[in-house]
């Protein structure tokens, strides 16, 4: 008998986008609330993002059981570093948590496609972006999920960052006005949800400001 | 089995040699190229009049839409129309040949074309390609004997039905006609059921959606409503507009004019036929 190969998977994809843009004294994080399996829609109302400190926002797709999972386990360490710092945890500090909890199972992974969005202990604007396993960098924007290869480009062409690499380390966040950034969002998830059949039904919108952190909708198409 | 090697082509039809190392190559992890599929919702109903067909307007290639507003029902003849689900190459070469089919039958017998007979032409060829032709079919039309309807699988195998859906939305669709279908509906009637029943399909499966195409066919004649719904406008445009900066830098312009490589005497020859 030939060597027989699973016909059960653990994983699952529910489909969805996310995107973050990072601004001078603000920082956008969005993502779509539709939750699906294969053609089907599961619901139009899930949300895919999570606050995970004070000023830092965690959007993820992928598999949603294994996003779950992982939200659990970064609010269940961010309540361990609480009782014994006494403060909140920064936006860079749970990037590095981030990263090693999703390198913790490498050899298992959450299938769970992450953007780290907030302020850094300063009051910037930043966003990190994952894979899978954990690789991450702080960069100025970032699209994950279903419709990331349909949005990256377009923020690629109206934001393109500097390479980090380049010396004198310029600035990777983008000069636009926090209303223009949202503006900026909507469009791309606009275009994205015509063309990619996982995105749609609503974007849920957070913005992270000095002031705090505030949410909004907007509808989109349902087909 | 002789032993020569002469090669003759086939006759017609395909040739199933390659089937078996297609398998190999399979297990192997190389997969064949992924072809365009309508992953559709197409319906039909009969009512008082005639048939009614209906069709969403979504063309997908695996997760993405590559057509935002394909057309779905294929014209067969003056009275019998086509929804197609399935590979979309597959649904229109196989609509248009068994059309051109029953042109050249109709100035052969001088008749109006029979609902049966395209069922017949289509579902023989599909047979004949045991199933490879990925056509999904929901045959509609009016003619001396009646109105018909009918459902062509990719196998070639058929269904007279007086409601039918087909696609990945067809469950999303036959939920719809079931509770709602009853026979004798008036012209109205059935095209808000058929509307209501992709709208299901649109709505509730992936891989439909954009707009609605409705088609009449009654003895009288036929009414192709093209986007008869349109229930999915764009949410969102940026007043402003986006401005895309040329983002090449243009290092250095350098001209070189090829030399006249033909001479041009006026008043020459005419040239001959």
């Amino acid at each position: 008998m030939a060597k027989q190969q699973a016909n059960w998977s653990p994983y699952d994809n529910n489909g969805g986008s996310c995107v973050a843009i990072a601004g001078a004294d603000y920082c956008v994080i969005a993502a779509d609330t539709r939750m699906s399996t294969g053609y089907n829609i599961l619901t139009r109302e899930y949300s895919k993002i999570c606050k995970l400190a004070d000023k830092c926002v965690m959007a993820s797709s992928g598999f949603q059981a294994d996003v779950k999972a992982l939200q659990k386990q970064l609010a269940a360490r961010h309540l361990i570093y609480q009782h014994q710092h006494n403060k909140q945890m920064s936006c860079p500090a749970m990037a590095q948590l981030l990263s090693n909890t999703l390198y913790y199972k490498r050899f298992f992974p959450y299938y769970s496609f992450n953007v780290l969005g907030g302020l850094d202990n300063e009051g910037k604007g930043c966003v990190f972006t994952y894979d899978a396993v954990g690789s991450y960098e702080k960069v100025g924007y970032s699209s994950q999920g279903s419709g990331s290869t349909l949005i990256t480009p377009f923020l690629d062409n109206q934001l393109k960052s500097p390479s980090p690499l380049l010396l004198p380390v310029q600035d990777a966040v983008t000069p636009l006005v926090e209303a223009e950034a949202i503006d900026l969002v909507k469009t791309v998830f606009a275009s994205a949800s015509e063309r990619d059949i996982y995105t749609g039904d609503k974007i849920e919108i957070v913005v992270v400001n000095a002031t705090g952190i505030r949410r909004e909708y907007m509808e989109l198409r349902k087909d | 089995m002789s032993n020569s090697v002469i090669e003759v082509p086939p006759k017609g039809g395909f040739s199933f040699d390659l089937c078996k190392r297609n398998e190999m190559l399979a297990k192997k992890g190389v997969n064949p190229p992924s072809f365009r599929k309508t992953g559709t919702t197409i319906v039909g109903l009969v009512f008082q009049d005639g048939v009614i067909l209906g069709a969403d307007t979504r063309a997908t290639e695996g997760p993405i839409v590559c057509d935002k507003n394909c057309e779905k029902i294929h014209y067969m003849a003056p009275n019998i129309y086509c929804c197609g689900a399935g590979t979309a190459a597959d649904t229109e070469a196989v609509t248009d040949m068994v059309s051109s089919q029953l042109q050249l039958h109709r100035y052969h017998t001088g008749r109006e074309s029979r609902v049966v007979t395209a069922l017949t032409l289509l579902k023989r060829h599909l047979f004949n390609y045991q199933g490879h032709v990925s056509a999904a079919l929901v045959l509609g039309g009016v003619d001396v004997t009646g109105p018909h309807l009918h459902t062509i699988y990719p196998h070639g195998s058929t269904d007279t039905l007086p409601f039918a859906t087909m696609g990945s939305g067809s469950l999303a669709a036959m939920a719809v006609f079931e509770s709602k279908y009853k026979e004798g509906l008036t012209r109205n009637e059935g095209i808000e059921l058929v509307t209501e029943a992709i709208c299901s399909g649109i709505f509730n499966d992936l891989g439909s959606g954009s707009n609605v195409d409705v088609c009449v066919i009654t003895k009288g004649g036929k009414e192709y409503l093209r986007n008869h719904l349109q229930p999915n406008p764009r949410t969102y445009t940026n007043s402003k507009g986006y401005s895309f900066p040329k983002k090449t830098e243009v290092l250095l312009t350098k001209i070189i004019p090829l030399k006249e490589k033909v001479e041009i005497i006026e008043g020459g020859d005419a040239m001959e036929e």
